[in-house]
């Protein structure tokens, strides 16, 4: 059975690992949509960040000998606690300037944090097993699964759909979304936005974190993980639309499928297939896939 | 929303219109600049200051797009890279003397900056930024996997073909010379270009571009013009650090080469003529005297970046600059 | 007015006060000192099978020669390429101009490699390279008077991995190529050699360079039914490849993992759970024999590492390029090269070695398997050697070569260091 010239079970399996590549985009894209929208900024520490919760976790291992599941939990905690450092010291002060400074600021934190890791760690990479729960994987009759892609998937649809659980359905959300409009006006209602800017902040570069985490046991640990994946992230942003939350998971998980598929067809292009959809969405579509139209 | 290039404050601007002596001053100071840069290269090793010269075009021309037309451009690599591997094929395959091998370039530059300057000007500000890094990224992989650049390996031995054919370009002096003279012709363009109605248009679209819309101007085409202008400087330099250094190689491509760029830009001090090439001078030194070990060259370079943006945002020159105009505007 | 003064004049004086050396004009052959420089990979991706270690490793040699040659001191200055070519040549470039720099080691990245080896070709100083894959160091970019390749190119590696595995009867390969000029020529070389031993390429997918998930391609591979999946890539993509062929349980599905280009680094990264069982191809590995056990033994006391391939390599390089010096009386780069393709090489590194007319040393592989956690006795303890891969069969021959000055030189009979591979030709390749 042929589906568009290729093997049927080929087929299947390519759009799966798309999914799965996806759930890593989404994650990414969502941390980075999350700070766009409220500070404006376009975090460029982001992949940096993403490779510090990988090292966390680790770490936790290695010195702790704290284990995957708690690291899940205990890495996004102790980046979001430094990435909210990160806002309350570097970012706030250069908050009332052109939102370009923020982007030039974040570039250099990127710099600087994975010159140190590399300083420390090398680059040849550290080794992180799979936890023992989720070892093995399922034949699907088309593909093999390993039983941790479908976790990664689990894991980032969960986290995601929580993520805009809170943004879109709480108060607490509704807040944050009326300080992006107006936040002298919520600041006159008596909520602190300086502390809701911070807390947002932290949120998403834990977001970024917890995919450091998942991807540390399938991907090589090195401190340049971060690094060109970012660019790719960038670029989903964009074409999700900035700040849209609903488009960063959606364009996230769609490209992801994306890619798998034209790793079937053409191989060779599968690195630049994105910056091609964004170059169309631009062409067709300047406010993003998902963005209003400025 | 501040503007990033709007550093001088009022009392900046109004001592500067005092001086109105100020265009004969540079072409004095210019004049003893370039003796200057004559004899350097009998007291510094020639292929040293020939790479500041090709880093100091690059910035200068990178600040031509964000100085004075407000766009921060994150994938000026690509303009800088592809053109050497243009110049490289050109000398190298088709045996192109110096200075043509030096215009292909520029000319790849030119069109490379049509290109992505269609797409990119729709959008503005980080979006700008955005959509140009990811542009140059496609660039990047392009580079990577098209033939004739060589990919990893770079493109080698590239040889320094004469100059129209006859003028000998075998010594690091030689080529030392023709690369200060490509530097003097692309930055006397900057500047004729900042100085003109062009660049005075372009200004008032940075300082607002409604007003200048609702003019009669049409900003995208001004935008596109300055960017397609940059661009083939950009790759001018390139062009012409092919010529030293005899390869073209990845490294120039990445965007971590873009982010160098704006750094040094930055360091100097943005929407200055000599900001650029004092960052340039800067940021190569110290990678240089840092190339022990590469990652701290790295982490400088960060904390460089981080320093400047919270504490130094008008870069040296910018700082020197105002300074001057304040202590002027005090003692007058 | 006098603002433009002081900001022309600081940019001036910052120019001017960067590097005060003054340029050197002086001939140099012979310096009363025997200078050799290091440009390696301190930092990047190559850093920690060649970096410190490699300095350290060729510190050794220059002590084994009792740090002088007939009263001539030898020194040895570092550097890192940041595996940028142009970094590297620049310094290079400045060496042999400022420094009268005799003899240049390193370039652990293709790219460099050839820059080191065009600068020095041209300023006449001599050039070993060791870790650099590309076999164009002794092919189109040959420079056969002053730069050698000492470690392994290409060729070594996957004719080696590849013949050897056709031969115990894995007929049909699927590659995964790192879509650039390295992967290419490595998959290109060890699919020939595939063929030309009865066996059959069934498929191939070209992955984009870097890649972080191999996991669609190794579907592919895994889809072709191929005994054999070859990687044809290097560093953290093979360690992706080889973490993530475990995963999607490939080798427990009976297919075979071989690597192309594997370094003992790579290994450690890995760990034996996800890396054992992997074929291989090393120029060298610290348990082959006794010499080599007893030199690692001190390397490892110096370094607290067991050395990589490239780190032995440059002890071996700088310890013969010594001993050439002293042999020929002069530090003179083709003199020096010249008396090298003299000498047989036989040391703590390499087994019949020999350095032929277009600059190869040409010396004893090792066909390798990763040991499994059980079989290691602990750290560094990776590699079965399953056999030893001649030199003459595991590199090409100048023959199939394209190093035209080698050929030209063969012909006329002119180099004796060539005249041996003749014989060999035939089965090369």
């Amino acid at each position: 059975m042929d589906f568009l010239g290729v093997p049927f079970p080929v087929f299947a399996g390519q759009l799966l690992i798309g999914l799965i590549n996806g759930a890593f985009y989404a994650v990414l894209s969502l941390g980075l949509a999350l700070i766009f929208g409220l500070l404006n900024i376009v975090n460029f520490a982001h992949g940096a960040l993403y490779m510090v919760g990988a090292f966390v976790a680790f770490l936790l291992l290695d010195v702790l000998g704290i284990g995957y599941w708690p690291a899940l939990v205990l890495s996004p905690i102790i980046v979001g606690v430094f990435g909210m450092a990160i806002e309350r010291f570097l970012l706030r002060p250069i908050a009332d300037l052109d939102h370009l400074y923020g982007l030039l600021l974040t570039f250099g934190l990127a710099l600087l944090i994975e010159g140190l890791f590399r300083q420390v760690y090398g680059v040849s990479g550290e080794t992180y097993a799979i936890p023992a729960a989720l070892q093995g994987g399922f034949n699907l009759g088309f593909m093999f699964l390993p039983t941790y892609r479908a976790w990664v998937i689990v894991a980032a649809v969960v986290v995601c759909g929580a993520t805009w659980f809170l943004i879109e359905q709480t108060r607490l959300g509704a807040t944050m979304r009326a300080a992006v409009e107006n936040a002298d006006l919520v600041r006159a209602f008596g909520v602190n936005v300086p502390l809701l800017v911070t807390l947002t902040y932290g949120l998403g570069v834990a977001l970024a974190a917890f995919a450091g985490v998942l991807a540390a046991p399938i991907y090589s640990v090195n401190p340049l993980m971060g690094s060109n994946i970012i660019i790719v992230v960038f670029a989903i942003v964009v074409i999700g639309g900035l700040g849209s939350i609903k488009g960063a998971i959606l364009s996230g998980f769609l490209l992801g499928i994306a890619e798998g598929v034209t790793r079937v067809y053409y191989p060779e292009a599968s690195n630049i297939i994105i910056f091609v959809v964004m170059a169309v969405v631009l062409i067709v579509r300047p406010a993003g896939l998902f963005g209003k139209t400025a | 929303m501040t503007d990033i290039t709007k550093t001088e404050d009022a009392r900046t601007v109004r001592a500067r219109s005092r001086s109105s002596s100020i265009l004969a001053d540079v072409r004095l100071w210019a004049a003893i600049g370039f003796v200057l840069l004559l004899i350097a290269p009998h007291y510094v090793y020639p292929v040293f200051v020939a790479k500041i010269l090709c880093f100091a075009l690059f910035a200068a021309a990178f600040n031509l797009l964000l100085g004075f037309a407000g766009l921060l451009s994150f994938g000026h690599a690509a303009f800088f890279g592809m053109s050497a591997y243009v110049t490289g094929y050109c000398l190298q395959t088709l045996g192109f003397s110096a200075e043509l091998g030096i215009l292909a370039g520029t000319a790849a530059g030119a069109l490379l900056g049509l290109g992505m300057g269609l797409l990119a000007i729709r959008r503005q500000g980080i979006y700008f930024a955005m959509i140009t890094l990811a542009l140059a990224q496609m660039v990047y992989f392009v580079a990577l996997q098209a033939p004739f650049t060589g990919g990893e390996d770079g493109m080698q031995g590239v040889p320094r073909n004469a100059l129209f054919g006859v003028i000998d370009m075998s010594t690091n002096m030689n080529v030392y010379y023709l690369v200060l003279g490509v530097f003097c012709i692309g930055l006397f363009i900057i500047y004729r270009t900042v100085h003109s109605p062009f660049g005075q248009v372009l200004k008032s679209i940075r300082e607002n571009e409604p007003r200048a819309i609702s003019l009669g101007y049409d900003a995208d085409h001004y935008k596109l013009m300055a960017f397609v202008i940059s661009a083939a400087l950009s790759g001018m330099a390139g062009s012409a650090k092919v010529m030293v250094f005899q390869l073209a190689s990845l490294t120039d491509v990445q965007w971590q080469m873009s982010g160098e760029v704006v750094l040094m830009a930055v360091l100097g001090g943005i929407g200055t003529m000599l900001g650029p090439i004092v960052g340039a001078t800067i940021i190569i030194s110290l990678q240089n005297e840092l190339a022990q070990i590469g990652s701290i060259s790295t982490i400088v370079q960060g904390a460089v970046f981080v320093f400047c943006v919270l504490a130094f945002r008008r870069g040296i020159v910018g700082e020197i600059k105002h300074r001057w105009a304040l202590w002027r505007s005090r003692s007058s | 007015m006098k603002l433009t003064k002081t900001l022309l004049l600081t940019g001036a004086a910052s120019m001017l006060a960067l590097s005060a050396n003054a340029q050197d004009s002086g001939s140099g052959i012979s310096d009363d000192t025997i200078k050799i420089g290091l440009i390696a990979d301190m930092s990047g991706p190559y850093s920690a099978l060649d970096g410190a270690g490699s300095e350290a490793a060729i510190r050794m040699a220059i002590e084994e020669m009792g740090g002088e040659i007939d009263g001539k001191k030898i020194t040895l200055q570092t550097a890192d390429h940041q595996s940028k070519a142009d970094i590297g040549s620049n310094i290079a470039r400045q060496w042999a101009d400022q420094d009268n720099i005799d003899l240049i080691l390193g370039g652990a990245n293709s790219g460099v490699g050839i820059a080191l080896q065009e600068i020095t070709s041209e300023k006449g100083v001599a050039y070993i390279n060791n870790g650099g894959a590309t076999n164009a160091l002794t092919n189109e970019n040959c420079a056969p008077e002053t730069g050698l390749h000492w470690t392994y190119d290409t060729d070594a590696l996957a004719n080696g991995t590849a013949v050897a595995m056709v031969k115990e009867g894995n007929q049909s390969w699927f590659f995964i190529t790192a879509d650039y000029t390295f992967g290419h020529n490595l998959k290109n070389t060890a699919a020939n050699a595939v063929q030309e031993n009865g066996g059959e390429v069934v498929g191939e997918v070209s992955a984009p360079f870097p890649t972080q998930d191999f996991s669609s391609f190794l579907l592919q591979a895994q889809g072709s039914g191929a005994q054999v999946v070859g990687l044809a890539n290097a560093g953290t993509d093979t360690q992706n490849a080889v973490k993530q062929a475990q995963e999607f349980g490939l080798t427990q599905a009976g297919q075979k993992l071989a690597s192309l280009l594997l370094f003992i680094t790579d290994v450690d990264a890995l760990g034996l759970d996800a890396a054992q069982g992997l074929t291989l191809t090393t120029g060298f590995y610290w348990d082959q024999d006794d010499k080599a056990r007893e030199w690692s033994a001190k390397y490892e006391e110096r370094t607290g590492a067991k050395p990589s391939m490239v780190q032995a390599g440059m002890y071996s390089s700088a310890l013969n390029y010594l001993k050439a010096v002293k042999e020929a009386g002069t530090d003179d780069a083709k003199k020096v090269v010249a008396q090298l393709k003299t000498m047989p090489i036989e040391d703590a590194f390499a087994r019949n070695g020999k350095v032929r007319a277009d600059g190869l040393m040409e010396h004893d592989m090792f066909l390798a398997q990763v040991k499994t956690p059980e079989e290691s006795s602990g750290k560094w303890d990776y590699y079965n050697i399953i056999r030893t891969i001649p030199g003459a069969d595991a590199f090409q021959s100048i023959e199939d070569g394209k190093c035209e000055a080698a050929k030209t030189a063969m012909a006329e009979g002119g180099a004796s260091g060539a005249s041996g591979t003749e014989s060999t030709s035939g089965q090369a390749q």
